[in-house]
C-alpha cells in the first residue's frame, strides 16, 4: 500500500509538469486563435461604414477558460482511462446490465405512455416529448439505410420535406384530410428515395455522401424557389389539424370534447398528438424490425458488410439499396406529415442541412442499426439541445461541440453491437467491432 | 460443347488497357467432376473465374453453361443474375464472409432469393404468413445441414468474423452450396491452410460431388489438394492455356514442369509431388 | 458574344477561389481519407480574419495598398492555418483509425462550432468593407454599349490563384514534405515505419489546406466586398462539390472542377435564372457522377474480387 502511494506521487511530480505545459500550450494556442475573432469586435454601422472596438476582457476570459478546461480535460482523461480500451466487466456486472438491458426497453415503452397522463399540466414537457418522438421516427427511418443497409445519406432532410409538404399542399389545394395523405405523403417520399437512389447507384462512400448532401439542398432550393406551388420562403400556413378519424378536436358542437361530453381543453390536441407520433414510431419499429427477420433485411445487413458477396449470391444489389433507400424515405415522409399537421405551417427553413446531421447524430450515435439505441440517443440529443433553449445564441455550438465530444468518447454509439436475426441455439450480440459499417 | 460438359469456355480473352491477362483461352469442365485450374501466380486463373462469374465482361468470348435443358451464355448475364439463373456460386480468394453476421445468418443470406419468392416479396412476409414461415423453416434446415457437413453447427450462433481462418474457408464453401449451385467456382479454398485442414476439405469436396453432383471448379495451389481430388487439371501460364489433362498426365508432362517454376525442374517436381 | 465573354470572365474568378477551397478537401480527402466538413467555415474564419486585420491597418494610418494586402494575407493565412491545425489536433486525431462515419460527423458538429462560434463573437450581421481596389480595363466595347470589363481585382484573384497553384504543385512534387505527403497517402503504416512522421504530415496538410482557404477567403472579401458568418456552408458544399467532380484526391481535378462550378454557375444564372443557378451546379455533378462515378480527373476504382 505504502509502495503504491509513494510510487504515485513521484509519477505525479512530472505528471503535474506535464499537465501544465500542455495546458500552457493550449492557451497560447487559444490567444492566438481568439485574438482576432474575440479580441476585437466588427459591426457594420448605420452608414454603411464597418466600426470596431476591442474586447480584451473577453479574449483573457476565454484564453483562461482554455488553460482551465485543460487542466480539466486531462485530469478527467487519466481518471476515466483511456477511451478506446475494452474494459472487462465481471460477469456478475454483466447479468445485471443484461437484465437491466432487458427490463430497460418495457420500462420505457411504459413510462412513454403514461407521459400524457403523468404530465397532463404540464405543455412543455407534452411538446417535448412529440418532438423527442419525432425525432426517434426520423432516427428509425434513417436507421433502415444508414445502419442496416450502410448506405451513406447526408439529405435525409428532403424526404422529410417532401412528407410535409406533400400532406400541406394536399390538405390545403384539395382538402384531403389528414388519414388519406399519410399513405400519400409515405408514397411520395419513397418515391423520391427511389429518384435519389438510382443516381447514386453506382457510387460508393464520399461520393455518395455529397451527391445525397446535394439532393437535399436541391429538394430545398426548389421549395424556396417554386413560389407558385410551396409559397416559397413564405412557406404553407393554415394546414388544417389532424382530426381523430374525422372527428376534429375543437370546442365546437361536432368536436371531439362535446361528442364525449367533456369539457374542451386544447391539451386534448397536444395529447392526441403525442399519441399519434408515439403510434407512427411504433409502427416504424415493428416493420423494422419485421423486415430484419426477413430476406430483404438480411440482403440490407448483407450489402452493408460486403457487396461483392451479395452479387455472388445471386441478390440484385439495385433493388436492395432501391428499396432501403425507398423504405427509409416511407418513414421520413410520414415523420414530415406528422411534422407538418403538428405545426400548421412549414416553410423552408425547418429542412435545412442542419435537420440532416442531426438525424444522421442520432443515428451514428445511437449505434447504428441499434432501435434501442437509436431512441436514447434521440432523448439525450433532443433533450440536450433543449436544455441551452434559454442560450439561444448558443445553442448551436454548444450542439456542435458536443457532437464532437460525443463521437470521440463513444465513436460506435451507445449501443455498439448487434444482434442476430435467427439463432439455432444461442441468442448472443455481436460485438461492433466485427460489424462493418458499409461502403456509404 | 460436349453434352457432358456443364461448362465450355471458348477463346476467352481479357484484356486491361494494354495488359492481356487471358489470351484466348478455351477449356471445358466435365459435368458432377472436379475440375482444376492450376498455373503460376499472375497466369490469369482468378480472371478467367471473375469472368465466368460476371464480375469482369470479357473483352472476346464465349462462356457457356449447361444446366440440364438449359444454356446460358454467362458473358451475356449480369453478375447477380449468373448466380441466380444459370446457379454458378464461388468463393473467394481472399474470404468474403458477413463478418458481423453469424454463420448461420450468412447460410441464410445465400438462399436469399428462394426466401423472397417466399415471402411474397416481403409483403407476406411482413405479415408473418404460414407458407412463409414454412420456407424460413426449410432455409435454416438447410443451414443446418450445411453446417454440420462443415462440422461448424456448435459454432452456428457466433459471428462468422470470430470464427478462425480454415473454419471461414468452410464457411464460405457451404454458404456458396445453399444457393443450390449446378456448378461451384472455388477460388484458392485450401490456401492458409494446415495439412489436417486441407485433408478435410478433400474430403468435403468429393462428398460435394458425390452427394450433390455438383461440378466443381478449382484454382488451387496446393498440390496436394489438386492432384488427389481433380479429375481433370488446365495449365495456365501467362494467360493461356500449355497443358491439359488427368492428374497422372499433367504430373508427367515436362511442359508444365518447365512452365511452373522457370527451369529449375527439380523444384517444380517437387511441387508436383506435392512436398511443399 | 461580348455578354458571353464578360461571364466567362466572371467565372473564371469565382472558379479561382472555389478551386482555392477545394483543393484544401481534396488534399484531407487524399490523405485521410475523410471529409473535413468543417473547411468552408475555416475560409469564412480566413475572411473574417482578413477583415479584422485589414480594419486594423487602416486604422493605425497605413495607406500603401500592396502593403495592407501583404500584411492581409500573411496574418490572415498564419491565424487560418492554425485553426485547421487545431481542428485536426482536436477533433480528428483521436478518430483517425476509428470507425469511419464518426470523424465524418466530428466534423460536422465542427463546422456548427466554427460557424456559431463567429455568429456569437462577431454577430450575426453582414459585414461589408468598402471597395479596396479599384479600376480595371475595358477589354472590348461592343456597338451596343455593352463593354467587356476586367476589374484589377479579378486580375489580382486569378493571379494570386496561379501562381499559388504553381507554388503548391512544386511543394508536393518535389520537396520533401511533398513526398512524405503522398507516401502517407499511398500507405500511412509503410510510411511511419519508413521513418516518415504520420501525425506532422497529416497536421501539415491541415495547415495547407487552411492557409489556401485563407487566400480564398480573402479574395472573397476583396472581390464581393463583404463577408458573414453563414457563407462557409454554401461555399465549402459548392467547393467539395468542385473537389468530387474533378475526381476527389486530385490536385488538378479540384482547380478543374472548381473552375467548372464557377463557370456553370455564373453562366446559369446569366442566362437562365439565378434563383436555380445552385441547382443547376448540384444537378451536374449528379450527372457528371452517374456517368464518371469517380470524377473527371479521379483514378478509376478497379474493383478487387
Amino acid at each position: 500500500m505504502a509502495a503504491n502511494a509513494s510510487q504515485a506521487k513521484t509519477a505525479r511530480g512530472p505528471d503535474a509538469a506535464f499537465i501544465l505545459k500542455k495546458a500552457v500550450i493550449s492557451a497560447l494556442v487559444a490567444l492566438v486563435l481568439f485574438s482576432l475573432m474575440i479580441g476585437i469586435r466588427t459591426e457594420a454601422g448605420s452608414d454603411g461604414q464597418l466600426t470596431w472596438w476591442t474586447r480584451f476582457g473577453d479574449l483573457a476570459a476565454m484564453v483562461a477558460v482554455v488553460f482551465g478546461g485543460s487542466i480539466v480535460m486531462e485530469l478527467l482523461r487519466r481518471w476515466w482511462g483511456p477511451v478506446d480500451t475494452v474494459r472487462v466487466v465481471p460477469p456478475s456486472a454483466q447479468k445485471v446490465f443484461s437484465f437491466a438491458g432487458r427490463a430497460l426497453v418495457p420500462a420505457l415503452l411504459i413510462f412513454t405512455f403514461l407521459v400524457p397522463v403523468i404530465f397532463y399540466d404540464e405543455r412543455y414537457i407534452l411538446d417535448l416529448g412529440i418532438l423527442v418522438l419525432t425525432y426517434v421516427m426520423l432516427g428509425w427511418g434513417l436507421n433502415v439505410v444508414v445502419g442496416l443497409a450502410g448506405l451513406l445519406d447526408l439529405g435525409y432532410v428532403a424526404f422529410y420535406a417532401v412528407g410535409a409538404y406533400s400532406y400541406a399542399l394536399l390538405a390545403t389545394n384539395f382538402g384531403l384530410s389528414f388519414w388519406i395523405c399519410l399513405p400519400l405523403a409515405g408514397i411520395l417520399a419513397a418515391f423520391f428515395g427511389v429518384l435519389l437512389g438510382f443516381p447514386v447507384l453506382r457510387l460508393r462512400g464520399d461520393y455518395l455522401a455529397i451527391v445525397t448532401l446535394a439532393f437535399g439542398e436541391i429538394i430545398r432550393l426548389v421549395i424556396i424557389n417554386w413560389q407558385t406551388l410551396t409559397g416559397g420562403p413564405n412557406g404553407v400556413s393554415g394546414i388544417p389539424r389532424p382530426t381523430m378519424f374525422g372527428i376534429p378536436l375543437t370546442p365546437g358542437d361536432d368536436g371531439l370534447a362535446a361528442l364525449l361530453g367533456i369539457e374542451f381543453s386544447p391539451t386534448h390536441r397536444i395529447v392526441f398528438l403525442f399519441y399519434l407520433i408515439l403510434a407512427l414510431a411504433l409502427l416504424t419499429n415493428w416493420v423494422t424490425i419485421r423486415l430484419r427477420r426477413l430476406p430483404i433485411g438480411r440482403a440490407w445487413e448483407a450489402l452493408r458488410e460486403d457487396e461483392v458477396a451479395c452479387r455472388a449470391l445471386g441478390i440484385n444489389t439495385t433493388t436492395t439499396k432501391l428499396t432501403a433507400f425507398a423504405t427509409g424515405a416511407m418513414f421520413g415522409g410520414f415523420a414530415g406529415a406528422f411534422f407538418a399537421t403538428r405545426q400548421g405551417f412549414i416553410s423552408p427553413e425547418s429542412f435545412t442541412f442542419h435537420e440532416s446531421a442531426l438525424v444522421l447524430a442520432i443515428v451514428v450515435l445511437g449505434g447504428m442499426g441499434s432501435q434501442l439505441g437509436v431512441a436514447l440517443a434521440a432523448l439525450a440529443m433532443i433533450g440536450g439541445f433543449e436544455l441551452f433553449r434559454g442560450l439561444e445564441q448558443f445553442r448551436m455550438l454548444v450542439f456542435g461541440g458536443a457532437m464532437v465530444l460525443l463521437m470521440i468518447w463513444r465513436p460506435r454509439g451507445l449501443i455498439g453491437h448487434r444482434a442476430p436475426t435467427v439463432f439455432l441455439e444461442r441468442n448472443t450480440v455481436i460485438s461492433s467491432d466485427l460489424v462493418k459499417e458499409g461502403h456509404g | 460443347m460436349n453434352i457432358n460438359d456443364i461448362l465450355s469456355v471458348e477463346n476467352l480473352t481479357m484484356r486491361f488497357g494494354g495488359i492481356v491477362a487471358v489470351n484466348d483461352l478455351s477449356f471445358t469442365a466435365e459435368r458432377g467432376k472436379i475440375t482444376a485450374l492450376i498455373g503460376p501466380n499472375g497466369a490469369g486463373k482468378t480472371t478467367v473465374f471473375n469472368c465466368i462469374t460476371g464480375f469482369y465482361k470479357p473483352t472476346s468470348g464465349t462462356i457457356r453453361l449447361r444446366n440440364g435443358d438449359d444454356e446460358w451464355r454467362l458473358e451475356k448475364l449480369n453478375d447477380f443474375r449468373i448466380s441466380k439463373i444459370a446457379k454458378v456460386a464461388r468463393t473467394f480468394q481472399n474470404i468474403r464472409l458477413f463478418p458481423g453476421m453469424t454463420a448461420l445468418e450468412n447460410l441464410m443470406v445465400a438462399q436469399h432469393n428462394t426466401l423472397m419468392r417466399a415471402s411474397g416479396f416481403t409483403f407476406l412476409g411482413l405479415f408473418g404468413v404460414p407458407s412463409y414461415r414454412a420456407a424460413e423453416k426449410a432455409a435454416i434446415d438447410l443451414a443446418r445441414y450445411w453446417l454440420d457437413q462443415i462440422d461448424l453447427l456448435e459454432r452456428a450462433d457466433d459471428a462468422a468474423g470470430n470464427l478462425p481462418y480454415g473454419d471461414q474457408r468452410r464457411l464460405e464453401i457451404a454458404r456458396a452450396m445453399c444457393t443450390e449451385p449446378a456448378l461451384l467456382c472455388l477460388d484458392e479454398p485450401a490456401a492458409g491452410l494446415n495439412a489436417r485442414e486441407s485433408a478435410a476439405l478433400n474430403e468435403l469436396l468429393l462428398k460435394i460431388r458425390a452427394d450433390h453432383g455438383t461440378s466443381i471448379l478449382l484454382i488451387e495451389h496446393d498440390m496436394s489438394v489438386v492432384m488427389e481430388i481433380s479429375d481433370h487439371i488446365n495449365v495456365l501460364d501467362y494467360g493461356v492455356q500449355i497443358a491439359d489433362g488427368t492428374p497422372q498426365e499433367i504430373r508427367d508432362n515436362p511442359k508444365v514442369i518447365a512452365a511452373y517454376l522457370g527451369a529449375d525442374e527439380e523444384e517444380a517436381i517437387a511441387v508436383m509431388e506435392g512436398e511443399t | 458574344m461580348d455578354y458571353f465573354a464578360q461571364q466567362l470572365i466572371n467565372g473564371l474568378v469565382l472558379g479561382s477561389i472555389y478551386g482555392l477551397i477545394a483543393i484544401g478537401y481534396t488534399m484531407v480527402y487524399g490523405i485521410v481519407g475523410m471529409i473535413n466538413f468543417a473547411h468552408g467555415d475555416i475560409f469564412m474564419i480566413g475572411g473574417f480574419i482578413a477583415l479584422i486585420t485589414f480594419l486594423i491597418l487602416v486604422s493605425i494610418g497605413l495607406t500603401a495598398v500592396p502593403v495592407i494586402l501583404l500584411l492581409v494575407l500573411l496574418v490572415s493565412m498564419a491565424i487560418t492555418s492554425l485553426y485547421g491545425w487545431t481542428i485536426e489536433r482536436i477533433a480528428y486525431r483521436p478518430l483517425r483509425h476509428s470507425f469511419r462515419l464518426a470523424p465524418m460527423l466530428s466534423a460536422i458538429g465542427m463546422s456548427f462550432v466554427l460557424t456559431n462560434f463567429s455568429q456569437v463573437a462577431q454577430g450575426a450581421r453582414v459585414k461589408p468593407v468598402p471597395p479596396i481596389i479599384t479600376g480595371g480595363y475595358t477589354l472590348h466595347e461592343g456597338a451596343d454599349g455593352f463593354a467587356v470589363r476586367l476589374s484589377n481585382i479579378q486580375i489580382i484573384v486569378v493571379i494570386t490563384t496561379i501562381v499559388l497553384l504553381a507554388l503548391f504543385t512544386w511543394l508536393v512534387a518535389r520537396t520533401r514534405l511533398g513526398r512524405d505527403m503522398r507516401a502517407c497517402e499511398q500507405d500511412q503504416t509503410m510510411a511511419s515505419l519508413l521513418g516518415v512522421d504520420v501525425d506532422r504530415t497529416i497536421s501539415m496538410t491541415f495547415v495547407i489546406g487552411a492557409a489556401l482557404a485563407a487566400v480564398a477567403g480573402m479574395m472573397y472579401l476583396l472581390y464581393y466586398g463583404l463577408v458573414d458568418f453563414f457563407m462557409g456552408f454554401v461555399a465549402g458544399i459548392k467547393a467539395f462539390t468542385a473537389a468530387v467532380l474533378g475526381g476527389i484526391g486530385s490536385l488538378p481535378g479540384a482547380m478543374l472542377g472548381g473552375l467548372l462550378i464557377g463557370l456553370i454557375e455564373t453562366l446559369w444564372a446569366a442566362y437562365f435564372s439565378t434563383e436555380y443557378k445552385d441547382v443547376a451546379a448540384f444537378s451536374i455533378l449528379i450527372v457528371v457522377l452517374i456517368f464518371l462515378p469517380t470524377g473527371l480527373l479521379g483514378r478509376p476504382e478497379v474493383e478487387k474480387v
